[in-house]
């Protein structure tokens, strides 16, 4: 046999995952420069495809009329009304539905029978109760936030630590100083998992209420320009629509860590 | 003071008056176990009786030790004082002077039970906003408490910053707070590694020396309830019964070095030969 001498090396280093933070950055402006390149060249006609420095001019001319404020003041009036109420009704629902045993009974099957339901074929039973104005857009944004919402709350308030919730009583608890000072705060990662999800259902809901009855909002804006064949302005519309998605985001993510302290190490 | 008899889970009470007994010299509450059964009944039906016909008595600034196997129902047992779980028959009696708003029990969990979103101090304090205090007293007496278990400048710390040593540490705080008539002590070190926990008996010693609360304390390790109790009472495997209670003749206050006193080893040594049978048949059936 042969006497051997070998030195250990890490088997596991390809596994090692790098935060490659520039090629992030350098992956988003590439693409844009890309498409300015195509359609500078003329290979892309300007009617289907804008180019992005065309359509941050005009962004910046709609910005300077007044339009583009008069669209967007329309559309987040719609989609924080909508999605404060959604969300309020949700947390309540989720709450009271995961900790008293007969609201469960009764809510549950209600929540699972109507929570498939596409919120948008609602919206013309919604005009017709609500009237083609602003209640019915919100009612729509609303309905769409409220199911994820409940959803989510529900579950959260399941898993809620038995063993905290008997200390809470150990320590003289009663109902709702359980739900106040356990339940809540056990469930609050999932609200908010729920929230970010609300958000986008909510924007969704806001683009279709607004392209099938509106005369304001980015959603009607998107719709008009593509009408009258305005693709820049039309990517406008586009451009303020996953801003708004980004940002709500971001801000949801730091409404979180704000709420939920305890989590930051995990 | 208020002179009370609580009946806690009291099925019918057969018991004898129990207010007679109140004459020994310590004022404060005695904890009565009278008879207490627990029986359970799992999905098919068939009954498991955790605790038959348990008779304990806890005097005011006395340190009992309940010891058994795994599956004696220790816990079960201290659930029940605490009014977390019903008893199926018998009942649990405190009995005695009662300082105003003192509550009868407060509770140190083996897994801690801390509550993740509130700091050391805001735990601290969740019993006493339960009692009503006011913000300042409140303030006034989680201080005290932290800086008695050693928590100072750890007031603004969330659970998950701090060692399992020091989260127990949290966890008999919040418990003392109350000022309960009787802490209970569910296996408190147990999630411990073994210095730590040494370390941590010497010092709960340390507290209890100088808060005097009465402290009924459960464990399944001989060493840790002859070390620190002043009685042991011995739990026999499924169904719960005692076996018998040992006498600590140990005097205090307690060092380490007394683990190796004849005295020390012959209340482990009788301990041992009570329950040496029932824990091999736990060995044998696997978890208890």
């Amino acid at each position: 046999m042969a006497v051997e001498r070998v030195t250990v090396r890490d088997r596991s280093a390809f596994l090692h995952r790098a935060d490659h933070r520039l090629l992030r950055g350098a992956a988003l402006v590439g693409l844009l420069a890309l498409w300015e390149a195509l359609t500078r060249v003329g290979w892309i006609p300007a009617l289907f495809l804008p180019s992005p420095l065309g359509v941050l001019r005009e962004l910046w001319d709609m910005a300077a009329s007044g339009q583009l404020v008069l669209h967007l003041a329309a559309s987040l009036r719609r989609l924080l009304l909508g999605f404060g109420a959604g969300a309020l009704a949700g947390v309540t629902v989720g709450i009271v539905t995961g900790f008293f045993a007969r609201a469960e009974a009764v809510g549950q099957p209600l929540i699972a029978a109507t929570f498939p339901i596409p919120k948008i074929a609602l919206l013309p039973l919604l005009i017709l109760w609500l009237g083609i104005g602003e209640p019915s857009k919100v009612a729509v944004i609303a309905l769409g936030v409220f199911f994820p919402m409940a959803i989510n709350t529900y579950a959260g308030v399941r898993e809620a630590d038995p063993l905290l919730v008997r200390a809470a009583v150990a320590f003289g608890a009663g109902r709702w100083s359980v739900i106040r000072k356990v339940i809540l705060p056990s469930a609050l990662p999932m609200i908010f998992a729920g929230l970010k999800l609300g958000a986008g259902t909510a924007l969704l809901l806001l683009v279709a209420a607004e392209m099938i009855a509106a005369d304001s909002g980015i959603g009607f804006l998107v719709l008009h320009a593509g009408n009258i064949m305005d693709t820049t302005r039309l990517m406008v519309g586009i451009v303020c629509l996953s801003l708004l998605g980004v940002l709500s985001h971001w801000a949801l993510t730091r409404c979180e860590r704000r709420a939920v302290p305890w989590r930051q190490a995990s | 003071m208020v002179e009370a008899a609580v009946i806690i889970d009291g099925s019918p009470a057969r018991g004898k008056a129990s207010l007679g007994l109140l004459c020994c010299g310590v004022p404060g509450m005695r904890v009565l176990v009278e008879r207490l059964c627990k029986t359970y009944r799992d999905r098919s039906g068939h009954a498991l009786v955790a605790l038959d016909g348990i008779d304990l008595t806890v005097a005011p600034e006395e340190f009992v030790a309940i010891l058994g196997p795994s599956g004696c129902g220790k816990s079960t047992l201290l659930g029940i004082i605490a009014g977390l779980s019903a008893a199926t028959s018998g009942q649990v009696l405190f009995e005695g002077e009662r300082r105003p708003g003192q509550p009868f029990t407060a509770t140190v969990f083996q897994e801690f039970a801390l509550f993740p979103w509130r700091t050391v101090q805001g735990n601290v304090e969740f019993g006493l906003e339960e009692l009503g205090l006011p913000p300042a007293e409140r303030r006034e007496r989680s201080a005290r408490f932290i800086a008695m278990t050693g928590l100072e400048g750890f007031e603004a710390k969330f659970p998950y910053q701090l060692s399992g040593g020091m989260r127990q540490r949290v966890g008999i705080a919040r418990a003392l707070a109350v000022d309960p008539a009787v802490l209970l002590m569910d296996e408190p070190f147990s999630a411990l590694d073994a210095q730590t926990r040494t370390l941590m008996m010497e010092e709960l010693l340390g507290i209890w020396e100088r808060a005097r609360t009465s402290i009924l304390y459960v464990t399944h390790n001989i060493q840790e309830a002859v070390y620190m109790a002043d009685r042991v009472v011995v739990l026999s495997r499924r169904p719960g019964r005692v076996l018998d209670t040992v006498p600590v003749d140990l005097k205090r206050p307690r060092h380490e070095s007394q683990m190796g006193e004849a005295d020390f080893l012959h209340a482990s040594e009788r301990i041992w030969g009570l329950i040496k049978s029932q824990a091999q048949a736990a060995l044998v059936e696997g978890r208890g």
